[in-house]
């Protein structure tokens, strides 16, 4: 006999036994031990027919392959970018994977393509068991992000900031008349008017601190209009 | 039966109060106050390992700063650390780590701060509490959350809890319990002084049944932060 002993969209602390018996699955953020299946994180329970997930409230962004993630780059090197996309890994962007043409780097300063600062759309490509990460240019979507700025959020809220289908992130850009670029790992990349760009760090603060919560959309929604209207 | 000073019940515990994300700048932090006696916890990390030769390949490292605050007790303390605060960092480390996942974090550092704020007997007990919860709101993946008593004898008779006045009685001893309430499983146990061969059960019974009342508390503390924010 399978059961489930906590209801979906409660918080849950970690070492909370979850659900009892064999039926159900454990996927992230959970584990089994014996029959049962208990939670790995604080955060909140997600259940999909018989997958038992946990979402953590926060953490730090753990990059897992295929992921596509902002990145600011830190340090050049020979051959070499150091990029910072907020896991506590040191990542190398090499030059072929970052540029389509030839370049000869005997004679060639990199810097030229990205400069220490600049803000980049990149992709994840793989992580190994030693947490080797290797990124790509070569991504639909991946390029250099030119002028505005980088706000953080935590990366467990990130399916929060865009919302179903896109819903709370399309509100944003329209009410806020600002370009946004959210990557997986929490950092966000915007750019527009000084008065939208504002607008914006205000709807990300109230996410990241009510991101648990339902209706939130529409609080943001209220939000944005009440301040232009003010 | 002799009374205790302060009226307490032998397996009474002082009133427990616990709150979670006092500290805005860390990634996780937990306050826990037992008594007279409260403990902040502040967790930082997973981070990369600095310098580079102390990271391990295959899990994460703990990095455990114990300390009391100068004006935490009744002679002012010499503020940084000294032989006992170097100790109980290392006993409030390996208190907490059968509860992490640390393989989940290779080649990190996760850097946890405890300090006593106020001190009346017990602090260590009160630091790995409060330790356990900061690392739960830091978003770290662990089995259990370790709850933490401090058992004491004197007179002839077990006590749990004991406060600074019954740890001067002459003869008295205590006994520092942590345990992981879900796994049923001790992660510390220290004895610093005499306690009859005989009593040793009794002191590790009352100690468990203990830890399940502070654990009741911590998992309210950590619920409670997040049912409050949705208005």
């Amino acid at each position: 006999m399978s059961e489930l002993l906590i209801e979906e969209k409660n918080i849950v602390i970690p070492g909370e036994e979850i659900a009892k018996g064999m039926d159900f699955l454990p996927s992230t953020g959970t584990f089994r031990e014996g029959e049962s299946i208990f939670s790995k994180n604080l955060g909140l329970l997600e259940v999909r027919k018989h997958v038992i997930k946990v979402i953590p409230l926060k953490g730090n962004y753990m990059p897992k392959g295929g992921d596509d993630v902002v990145g600011i780059v830190r340090d050049i090197g020979f051959s070499t970018w150091s990029i910072d996309i907020g896991c506590p890994y040191h990542i190398n962007l090499t030059v072929s994977d970052a540029v389509k043409e030839y370049v000869d780097l005997s004679k060639a300063d990199i810097s030229k393509y990205f400069d220490i600062g600049d803000i980049i759309s990149v992709k994840v490509t793989n992580v190994t068991k030693s947490k080797m990460i290797s990124l790509t240019m070569k991504s639909y979507g991946a390029r250099k992000l030119e002028g505005g700025r980088l706000l953080k959020i935590s990366y467990s809220k990130v399916p929060r900031l865009i919302g179903k289908k896109g819903s709370m992130i399309g509100m944003i850009k329209e009410k806020t008349n600002c370009r946004i670029h959210v990557g997986q790992n929490g950092y966000i990349w915007i750019n527009g008017p000084a008065e939208g760009q504002s607008l914006v760090e205000r709807a990300v603060d109230m996410i990241e601190a009510q991101a648990h919560t339902s209706g939130l959309t529409d609080r943001v929604k209220e939000m944005l209009e009440g301040v232009k209207n003010d | 039966m002799t009374k205790r000073p302060d009226n307490r019940k032998p397996d009474e515990i002082r009133p427990m109060e616990a709150e979670v994300g006092v500290i805005e700048q860390a990634d996780g932090s937990a306050m826990f106050k037992v008594g007279d006696t409260i403990a902040m916890a502040g967790v930082y990390g997973p981070t990369n390992v600095l310098p580079r030769h102390m990271e391990d390949p295959e899990k994460a490292i703990i990095r455990s700063y114990y300390d009391l605050y100068p004006f935490s007790v009744p002679e002012r303390k010499r503020p940084g650390p000294n032989r006992r605060s170097v100790e109980l960092s290392m006993v409030i480390k390996n208190a907490v780590l059968p509860s992490i996942f640390v393989k989940e974090y290779p080649k990190t550092q996760i850097e946890l701060y405890t300090n006593i704020i106020q001190a009346n007997a017990g602090t260590r007990c009160a630091a790995i509490s409060a330790a356990s919860l900061a690392l739960a709101d830091a978003g770290i993946a662990m089995r259990d959350i370790v709850s933490s008593v401090a058992v004491g004898h004197y007179k002839d008779q077990v006590v749990v809890d004991i406060n600074k006045e019954e740890e001067d009685i002459a003869d008295a001893t205590d006994i520092p319990i942590a345990y992981m309430p879900r796994m049923k499983k001790i992660t510390l146990l220290q004895l610093d002084g005499k306690l009859p061969n005989k009593k040793m059960k009794e002191v590790i019974k009352l100690g468990i049944k203990s830890c399940e009342k502070v654990y009741d508390v911590q998992k309210n503390a950590l619920k409670k932060k997040y049912q409050n924010m949705g208005e």
